[in-house]
């Protein structure tokens, strides 16, 4: 017997596992298609030398919103965001900056400083608060709208001049399309304090805190953490990961591993359904992709199933990564310089003024790796015993901006790179290097590859302003469905982007039953 | 690819390889630039040239013409998703006229697709195309290059083409149908002759090596004591083109990526040239766009019309009766000796998706400089207006 199946989800990230259990949970019948053997995408997990686990790329997250946690069920299924953790910025000198939530502490940090930080935490809250109505619904399009695209605006129109107050309204209208150097340079004095916060608006992108859109990503990430505080992702219980797999389950979905989509099938401007890289094809009228749109578009569906300019759009979408990654398999606890132990619960980051970062990126520009990058560190083993032996830890970090192209090429960095990065860590904690078990280093061609993420780029796609909101992942394809009739989007390419939300997921699943009932 | 030298600001327009025998022809001495290209408007006299057409033999360089060469493992499925047409029958050997649309369905240009061998086209187009090709390009292994310059091509149409040629003394084309091509030759030299045209009367398409381009042109002319023969100019195959109903592009209608103002674009259905849209044939660029167009009521349409009378009609206003509303208006029109009629294509308006039940043209004409304005009802043709038995005979009438 034969299922006829009313949909295909490409690829079992969390986005795709979101959009399965939304369809699911709507009656529909679901098969999710994943390649690898497991389930989560670039938010799974992963083993180092068999004793070490660690969460794959995503190694911070915030607490999922509150409709995506509801309406699948979650914390029935065993979600349990992980404790909040604070950022340490590390500084050379060792007065290190603490942030948690509103506040910041650290030696010599001017009370003017702390008190403009407060200030700028709350504004700039409530500006990611008056984005809401644009995040968690498809973005309007821009010609012909219809109610929903119109009741969106005025939703956000509302919420910018109402929630906003008119003072706040003209304060976000002005910075909303400046970058994040400047800004921070009206307000705060203190290069550290700076650094740290513009760390938070160029990781995962191609852009230093003088790039423009910079504003706008921090206020994205900030929209994240509406949720609640950000925390280390320490596998397996509380990973979200094998919350939305219970979920997605629970309702019937079908999760299938080992099964690579190499087409997506079309006919006369229709999906049809997939068909696997062994040849099965399978059939469905619905085919939800969260691969990123590359991906989807040019390999999966194939220009000749599209428009010509549609397809070079595509082509032109801006997704070289910027984000590498190193994963320290450690015999003990590293013992960082003017830090206690509890820190290592915490998120460290070497981003001590704007500067720095400005000139991290600057090397991206022209194909080259910085030798003083942005570095975020965590060690997911200080929440989770069970990641490492005992005793032992895992240490992840996220190594910006890595150019996805390398003038001299990324096989002979791949090399000595992980020394280096040790070596600069090694500075604010001696020990380092002495603990040492074994490492692996993850480099964007190999992110792309074993994720199998065009570019490895952090959002599957930059998000700045041209690639964003009514324009993400581009101008024909922003309200989650596509050209092809029955083929949507669903993964961190779209609207509102990456990092672990869930909400491409959901908005995608939304638009599905929209269109398709 | 062939430098342009540093003196080209000299000779702003190109010559082509017949230029030397058309300037010698030329009484008239009145040249247009047709892409790039010196090229005449008229040689001798219009009359004569038009009359080579219809009942004799015209020979026009189609050189300026561009043309492209379309190669690779992929060209096949690149030329499907190019064109609107469905081309499953396109073979080696044959030649088919196609359009092409942006994803809006509106159209960029229309040309003939000549198939010269596997995974190797030829596509000759009214204007340049190079970038929407390259754009289309995107996703395919295909190669597409400019060839206008490395192909020089000569039309040889009328009732008499084919003896003409014969006597000029190529190989056997009796048996060649409309719409195929051979590999022939002209004392000694190779030249591909294709049964194609833009006159709607018996022709040829000769393509050639530059080089060889004046010895065939001369094997021609020298049959010009038994046979009538004449250069002709634009002017000449404007009027014949439009007896035959023919559309052009960027003059009849705006193309769709030279136009900035919303809805001056076209599409297929509002030029009448649905027919070379097929629907059903899979995804092509615009298919999307033209689908839902189609299930809408048409809005407007290039139809060919008869004007009565015999007044110039040039550019004028349409009206759905005399000093009626204004639903359209004349975007070519001729004289045609031969029908002796006003014939024009003219872009009009639906109403509610149906032709108005009247038209009727405002014609402003100047006599000895002073204007007058005359109302002349105009009848819709559904056929060429001009369309010889004898153009589709194979083997043709011999002369
Ligand atoms: C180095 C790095 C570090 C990061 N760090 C963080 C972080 O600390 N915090 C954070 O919030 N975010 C982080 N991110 C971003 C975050 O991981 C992603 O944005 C998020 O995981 C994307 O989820 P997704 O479900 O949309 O896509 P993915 O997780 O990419 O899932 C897509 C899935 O589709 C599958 N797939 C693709 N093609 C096919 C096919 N043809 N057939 C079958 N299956 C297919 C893939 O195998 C994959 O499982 C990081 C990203 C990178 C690259």
């Amino acid at each position: 017997m034969t299922e006829t199946l009313d949909a295909i989800v490409v690829g079992a990230g969390h986005n795709g596992l979101v959009c399965a259990g939304c369809l699911a949970r709507a009656g529909l019948n679901v098969t999710v298609l994943e390649s690898a053997a497991q389930c989560g995408g670039m938010a799974g997990p992963r083993s180092l030398d068999r004793d070490y686990h660690i969460p794959s790329l995503a190694h911070t997250a915030f607490p999922l919103a509150e409709h995506v946690r509801h309406d699948l069920e979650l914390d029935r299924h065993g979600y349990v965001p992980g404790p909040p953790a604070a950022t340490i910025s590390l500084q050379p000198d060792g007065r290190h900056l603490r942030l948690t939530g509103h506040e910041v502490s650290g030696a010599d940090l001017h009370d003017a400083d702390r008190s403009a930080y407060a200030r700028f935490a709350d504004d700039y809250g409530g500006f990611a608060r008056a984005l809401t109505p644009l995040m968690t619904t498809r973005p309007p399009r821009l010609k012909d709208m219809d109610f929903t695209d119109k009741k969106t605006l005025a939703r956000l129109g509302w919420r910018i001049r109402m929630g906003l107050g008119k003072a706040s309204m003209y304060e976000f209208l002005r910075v909303v399309a400046m970058n994040i150097y400047d800004v921070l340079d009206e307000i705060i004095e203190d290069e550290r304090l700076k650094g740290l916060i513009a760390a938070d608006a160029v990781i995962g992108h191609n852009a230093g805190p003088r790039s423009p859109g910079t504003v706008l990503t921090y206020l994205m990430r900030r929209f994240n953490e509406l949720g609640g505080p950000m925390y280390v992702v320490a596998g397996n219980g509380s990973q979200v990961i094998d919350a939305l797999a219970a979920a997605a389950s629970g309702l019937g979905v079908s999760l299938q591993y080992g099964s690579t989509v190499e087409k997506i099938l079309v006919e006369n401007g229709r999906t049809t359904g997939v068909r696997l890289n062994g040849g099965a094809v399978l059939k469905a009228p619905l085919v939800v992709s969260s691969a990123d749109p590359r991906t989807t578009f040019l390999d999966h569906v194939g220009a000749s199933q599209l428009d010509a300019m549609f397809t070079q759009r595509v082509s032109q979408i801006r997704g070289a990564g910027g984000i590498a990654k190193l994963h320290v398999a450690l015999s003990g606890a590293p013992d960082f310089k003017g830090l206690d132990n509890e820190a290592l619960a915490d998120r460290l980051l070497i981003a001590p003024s704007m500067q720095y970062l400005e000139r991290a990126y600057n090397h991206s520009k022209y194909a080259e790796l910085s030798d003083k990058p942005l570095l975020e560190i965590t060690f997911p083993s200080a929440h989770n015993g069970a990641l490492a032996p005992a005793g032992h830890h895992v240490m992840s970090v996220n190594i910006g901006i890595a150019p996805y192209e390398l003038g001299s090429g990324w096989d002979a960095v791949a090399q000595t790179l992980p020394y280096e990065i040790i070596a600069t860590i090694g500075q604010y904690a001696p020990n380092l290097s002495l603990l040492v078990v074994s490492h692996e280093f993850l480099t964007p061609p190999r992110i792309e590859q074993e994720y199998r993420v065009r570019g490895g780029h952090w959002h599957h796609g930059e998000t700045t302003i041209h690639q964003s909101f009514m324009m993400r992942p581009l101008y024909g394809a922003a309200q989650y469905d596509t050209p092809v009739d029955g083929l949507f989007l669903c993964g961190a390419g779209t609207h509102p982007g990456g990092g672990i939300t869930g909400l491409p997921g959901h908005n995608a699943a939304k638009r599905v039953l929209e269109l398709a009932t | 690819m062939t430098m342009i030298e540093k003196t080209h600001f000299r000779q702003p327009l190109g010559r082509s390889p017949f230029h030397p025998r058309i300037a010698l022809l030329s009484q008239s001495e009145e040249w247009t630039s047709w892409n790039g290209y010196m090229a005449p408007r008229v040689v001798a006299k219009l009359s004569t040239e038009y009359f080579a057409v219809r009942s004799g033999c015209s020979v026009m360089d189609l050189t300026p013409m561009e043309k492209y060469r379309i190669s690779g493992s992929d060209a096949r499925p690149f030329l499907d998703r190019l064109v609107t047409r469905d081309i499953s029958g396109l073979a080696a050997g044959r030649v088919t006229y196609v359009i092409w649309c942006n994803d809006e369905g509106k159209l960029i240009d229309d040309g003939t697709l000549f198939q010269l061998g596997q995974n190797d086209y030829r596509l000759c187009s009214q204007h340049h195309q190079l970038d929407w090709l390259r754009t289309s390009a995107i996703g395919f292994d295909v190669q597409v290059e400019v060839e206008t310059q490395q192909v020089a091509a000569l039309a040889v149409q009328g009732p008499t083409a084919c003896s003409v040629l014969a006597e000029a003394g190529f190989d056997d084309l009796q048996a060649l149908q409309p719409f195929r091509f051979q590999q022939s030759a002209c004392s000694g030299l190779p030249v591909m002759v294709s049964r194609t045209g833009y006159t709607g009367d018996l022709g040829y398409e000769l393509w050639m090596k530059p080089n060889d381009a004046l010895p065939v042109w001369d094997a021609i002319f020298a049959v010009q004591g038994r046979y009538d023969i004449h250069a002709i100019g634009l002017s000449a195959l404007e009027m014949v083109r439009i007896e035959a109903g023919f559309v052009m592009p960027g003059f009849d209608f705006n193309t769709a990526e030279s136009t900035i103002r919303a809805g001056y674009d076209r599409s297929p259905y509002e030029v009448g040239l649905g027919w070379a849209v097929s629907l059903d044939k899979g995804q092509f660029t615009g298919r999307r766009a033209l689908l839902a167009e189609s299930a809408r009521p048409a809005k407007r349409r290039l139809m060919k019309i008869v004007v009565e009378g015999n007044k110039p009609v040039g550019a004028s206003f349409i009206y759905d009766r005399r000093n009626g509303r204004q639903v359209g208006e004349i975007k070519c029109a001729a004289w045609s000796p031969i029908l002796k009629a006003n014939l024009a294509l003219a872009d009009i308006e639906f109403d509610n998706g149906r032709l108005p039940r009247e038209l009727w043209a405002r014609i402003d004409y100047q006599r000895e400089l002073k204007w007058h304005s005359a109302w002349a009802r105009c009848h819709v043709s559904e056929k060429p207006f001009y369309q010889p038995g004898h153009r589709g005979l194979t083997p043709p009438n011999r002369y």
